[in-house]
């Protein structure tokens, strides 16, 4: 699956998950539902983030206390957010989060051109 | 927090760990995306287990997906070990954004 390589190759440089591809992937490809799509790509991102992990590591770039320290919070914030979706509006809870993530982005890019580090 | 996230919006935790680790705990680019692959390993984990119990993770799809993704991603670890780290940071932030259009549209 194509789509599936390029999430891969998303997922490495990135060093996200890469299932904003994949979901699609499931359910225009391989007509899963949307939530067993969502359900499906959290397996497909397991082997994913382990061998970037594991090639990362091998170029000095994982912290790893940080990482697993990050994966267990993450885990437990999860449950508190699924509530809390539960609790208020869907549309409200993904203006506020769009516009929480082009102030990130504003801010990358403003760090971006404020030092540079160059290529190994 | 990522978690928070990941749990209130349904995205993956990765387009708020790598941020939060470069803005807030200040690691580069190529630190922040690796360390955040070892957290999503976990995080991708437990969901998995999670959603798996309910009947919803379809194995052989996941696979089909997953084993082409696996070379996608040495190809991508591989690639961004030679671009610069103000490339990568750009990079990310098109992602946000193109992230955000697709949350408001």
């Amino acid at each position: 699956m194509l789509i599936g390589l390029v999430g891969g190759v998303v997922a490495g440089l990135l060093g996200v998950g890469g299932g904003a591809l994949f979901v699609p992937a499931l359910t225009l490809g391989l007509g899963l539902s949307q939530l067993h799509a969502e359900s499906t790509s959290l397996l497909a991102i397991i082997p994913v983030a382990l061998v970037g992990a594991w090639r990362q590591r091998a170029h000095g770039n994982v912290d790893l206390r940080t990482g697993i320290t990050l994966g267990l919070l993450a885990v437990a914030g999860a449950a508190a957010g699924a509530a809390i979706a539960n609790a208020v509006p869907e549309r409200g809870l993904e203006i506020a989060f769009a516009l929480f993530i082009l102030v990130v982005a504003w801010q990358l890019v403003r760090r971006a051109f404020r030092e540079e580090v160059p290529a190994t | 927090m990522a978690g928070l996230f990941s749990g209130l919006f349904g995205v993956g935790g990765g387009i708020i760990i790598v941020p939060l680790l470069v803005l807030w705990l200040g690691l580069g680019e190529r630190e922040a995306t690796g360390t955040s692959l070892a957290a999503i390993a976990i995080i991708a984990a437990v969901a998995t287990a999670v959603h798996g119990a309910y009947g919803n993770v379809h194995v052989g799809e996941g696979l089909l997906v997953g084993v082409p993704a696996v070379a996608g991603v040495l190809a991508g670890t591989q690639l961004q070990q030679h671009i610069s780290t103000r490339a990568i940071s750009l990079i990310f932030a098109a992602l946000l954004v193109a992230t955000a259009i697709d949350l408001l549209l």
